[in-house]
């Protein structure tokens, strides 16, 4: 079964409660044929684990990678990905489309 | 985002009530509204908009770039009768991620052992509403037991709760004496002409198994209707 959005902030909230660090990556917009909608949300902790999807697999190597950064000094950051992007032969939507992602601490 | 705002979210969320978070995309400030709040914020009208919708997006106000989250509650279906058609339902609609409860006052039929792993009221529907977070429009009803004595409150309450579907068991004749019943409870005759009846969309559906499979797409197509093509 799929991780719906209630698992993902729940689980968020446990991982804090934890005392791991997390990061939250929400999807602010999209462009043309994103794979997944805006509010589309993906959490990660300091050990890169992760829940939930931004892209369908697309660029969430590169959305956790960020997630390091962020968790390391609390400033929220925003990401775009797309065909036009100079990363896109490393981290592009395949399906053609565009996002943006915000990246902010769970603090 | 503050640890508080997150728990906040996730106890709104548990409590079935809307909530939208606002964003500032450029240094990340955030602020929560609930929808009972919403009509003295500076964001009223997009607010009210959202709320209606469920959609999450951007607006720009006074300069700024705001990311709406607009979190309603997670779509949930209610299943009055531990029918046969319910065993095949209740599996089949949670793996599209609704929430299922089943209610059914007659003890022999609303067994665990029949539903492993659903939740399942054996108690008359006004009952067993009164235990569950209200019915509310994220939330579907199927009436499945054909009898109007435990079917007609549920659907009451269902039609009165504005629910997204409300769907009821029974031939085009059952259904003619259902309507009759409802006018008679004082429901109005767009309230009555909201209930899917015969229930199921039509694919000839013939196995419990089948029938379940219609139900489920048919409160699916409701639940997802503004992204539906028009009928050619």
């Amino acid at each position: 079964m799929l991780s719906t959005d209630t698992d993902i902030l729940a689980t968020a909230e446990a991982w804090r409660d934890a005392g791991r660090g997390v990061a939250l990556a929400t999807v602010i917009e999209t462009w043309g044929s994103a794979p997944r909608p805006v509010g589309s949300h993906l959490i990660i902790d300091q050990e890169g684990n992760f829940l939930g999807s931004v892209s369908g697999g697309c660029v969430e190597g590169a959305v956790i990678a960020e997630a390091a950064d962020v968790i390391e000094d609390g400033k929220p950051r925003v990401l775009e990905f797309g065909v036009a992007d100079e990363t896109a032969w490393r981290v592009g939507l395949s399906c053609g489309g565009r996002i943006r992602v915000l990246v902010e601490a769970v603090a | 985002m503050r640890l508080d705002i997150l728990r906040e979210m996730n106890r709104e969320r548990a409590a079935r009530r809307a909530v939208i978070l606002v964003t500032d995309t450029a240094d990340g400030t955030q602020r929560l509204v609930r929808e009972a709040d919403a009509e003295g914020d500076p964001l009223a009208a997009e607010l009210a908009a959202r709320f209606r919708s469920g959609k999450s997006g951007i607006v720009e106000a006074d300069g700024r770039s705001l990311f709406l989250t607009v979190q309603v509650p997670p779509p949930r279906l209610v299943v009055i009768g531990a029918v046969h058609i319910s065993q095949a339902l209740a599996p089949m609609a949670q793996a599209t991620d609704l929430d299922v409860t089943i209610i059914d006052p007659r003890t022999a039929f609303a067994t665990p052992e029949r539903f492993p792993d659903v939740p399942l009221l054996a108690l008359w529907p006004d009952d067993a509403l009164a235990q569950l977070p209200p019915l509310d429009r994220y939330t579907a009803v199927a009436a499945l037991t054909h009898d109007p004595k435990i079917d007609d409150p549920a659907l009451i309450a269902a039609l009165r709760a504005e629910c997204f579907y409300v769907g009821a068991l029974g031939s085009r004749k059952t259904h003619g004496r259902r309507v009759e019943r409802l006018e008679a409870a004082g429901l109005t005759s767009g309230q009555i002409g909201r209930i899917a009846a015969p229930i199921g969309l039509d694919i000839g559906a013939v196995s419990p198994a089948e029938i379940a499979v219609s139900v489920l797409a048919q409160v699916i197509a409701s639940l997802r209707q503004d992204r539906r093509r028009a009928p050619a």
